[in-house]
């Protein structure tokens, strides 16, 4: 069995959480993610998501199952190509913001003009240009974000998995910052996943949107979107949009009431 | 106005402010109690071109560099294993922390039993003094580091050496540096006061022989010249602070 078929692919994985309480955190479940998709993850708190991340990442293991990119297996390590832009602040906080942008490229051993050359890029694509010097407790959360977005932008990446990247930011931030992703996107070609728990930024930015079941996380549904590639956040007031936002919300109802109720036993 | 330049401007109101103190603490006292401002720069300069002068000083400074460098390395390491090793912080961290707040003068008579007068207990007493601070603020650095900032590491693929190097490193070094500022402040009291007591060599001797010879020239004289080193290495330090807190 390999993943020749999608960009990234899950069959079968759980993970579970040996030791005294012994959660299961996380499926059976199974995910095929096409090529220079934009696919959005939503689901009730502690149902999995980050979990899932994780796996895709080769940042944990599953417990069972297998999870692929790019038709090799993910196994522990974090595999070339893949890059994750996590809610908190990953900025490194004593280093410039050009220094954070160019960190993974002196890692990899570029040489100094192609190393500034692609960082200007980025900064410029972020809007961070006249804020390459400054160091990241000088910018606003915001600011720092877009620094982190830069510092994966420029290693190309052809599959960027999100793990809630403006759930720390006021809804405005939010909903240009998702226009930016989204002229990411179309830019690199990548793959894009997004973990998030807000139903309108999911129906506004992806292709698809996967809903997972309250704890252990399964998909229970997947709503295609239907907007055009080149979409951005005024899509909000097209009359699909809030179909789109309820039709998402109703299979996350049930789920979110018995996370609750998970929550409270 | 640039950053050094505030800086400058900071330093000569502070140094305007205490020189205004201190001529008030003249006015009141008189001369029995502390010599004025111009009399004893005059004398701290003459101090300066003699050869028993600078003997003193290097004896406090060969106490105070030993004494540093001991407390400096101890609470460094110290604070690094503890913070790795979780376990050992948490049964630690309360106890050094009671015992800082000891007051350490108390233990004096104790270490000069257990070193003897001269430089041993000198540093013993600098090191009592300086160590605690500069382990605590090391293990909280190390426990400090936010989770993120490693999960990034690995999503950048960075081996664990690089890790060590280009994040852990970095990121526990300011805080360091700042328990060395105090580390380094507090050593040289706690030597300081160890050769007022027990000692016949170095700055603390001078002073308090000093008062002792009604040589009140002598006292406030060393103290400016003391003062006036331990502000320079201050901001030495507190300069290499600041480049790596930033912002």
């Amino acid at each position: 069995m390999s993943g020749a078929a999608a960009h990234a692919r899950l069959t079968g994985v759980t993970r579970v959480y040996a030791g005294p309480t012994h959660v299961h955190a996380l499926g059976p479940l199974d995910l095929d993610v096409a090529r220079g998709e934009f696919l959005a993850v939503v689901g009730p708190s502690g149902c999995g998501k980050s979990t899932l991340l994780d796996v895709l990442a080769g940042l944990a293991a599953p417990s069972s199952g297998e999870a692929w990119f790019e038709d090799r297996r993910i196994a522990g390590t974090v595999p070339d190509g893949i890059g994750v832009v996590f809610q908190e602040d990953a900025s490194f906080p004593w280093l410039t913001v050009a220094d954070n942008v160019a960190f993974g490229l002196r890692r990899a051993g570029l040489d100094g003009a192609e190393i500034r050359r692609r960082v200007e890029d980025a900064l410029g694509f972020m809007g961070l240009g006249e804020f390459a010097r400054a160091y990241p407790a000088q910018l606003s959360g915001g600011m720092r974000q877009r620094v982190c977005i830069a510092r994966t932008l420029v290693l190309a990446p052809r599959f960027i998995l999100l793990d809630e990247p403006f759930g720390a930011l006021d809804q405005q931030t939010r909903l240009l910052m998702g226009d930016e992703l989204l002229r990411l996107w179309r830019r690199t070609g990548a793959t894009v996943l997004l973990i998030t728990h807000a139903l309108d930024e999911a129906a506004m930015l992806a292709d698809r949107v996967g809903v997972m079941s309250a704890r252990p996380g399964r998909f229970i549904a997947f709503v295609p979107t239907g907007w055009p590639r080149d979409r951005d956040s005024r899509v909000v007031s097209a009359p699909e949009f809030g179909a789109l936002t309820a039709q998402l919300w109703s299979h996350l109802r049930p789920e979110s009431l018995r996370a609750m109720g998970q929550a409270r036993a | 106005m640039s950053e050094p330049a505030r800086q400058a401007r900071d330093a000569l109101a502070i140094l305007a402010v205490l020189t205004v103190a201190w001529q008030g603490a003249y006015e009141y006292a008189g001369a029995v109690a502390v010599t004025p401002p111009l009399g004893t720069v005059a004398f701290a300069a003459h101090l300066l071109g003699s050869a028993r002068f600078w003997e003193h000083a290097a004896a406090t400074g060969l106490a105070l560099a030993d004494a540093f460098a001991i407390a400096a390395v101890l609470g460094v390491l110290g604070g690094l294993a503890l913070g790795l090793w979780r376990y050992a912080a948490d049964v630690t961290e309360p106890v050094l922390a009671a015992l800082y707040a000891v007051p350490k003068i108390t233990l004096y008579p104790v270490i000069l039993l257990l070193f003897g007068l001269g430089l041993p207990a000198k540093v013993a007493f600098g090191v009592i003094h300086g160590v605690i601070p500069v382990t605590l603020l090391t293990l909280s650095a190390v426990r400090g580091i936010r989770p993120v900032l490693l999960r990034t590491a690995r999503v950048l693929r960075l081996t664990p050496r690089e890790t060590m190097r280009h994040v852990l490193a970095p990121a526990v070094l300011a805080e360091i540096v700042t328990g060395l500022r105090l580390c380094f402040s507090l050593t040289l009291l706690g030597v300081l006061i160890g050769e007022m007591f027990a000692s016949q060599r170095g700055l603390g001797f001078l002073i308090i022989n000093g008062i002792n010879n009604h040589d009140v020239r002598m006292t406030t004289a060393v103290v400016l010249l003391v003062v006036v080193a331990a502000v320079l290495a201050n901001a030495l330090l507190l300069a290499t602070d600041r480049t790596l807190h930033r912002g």
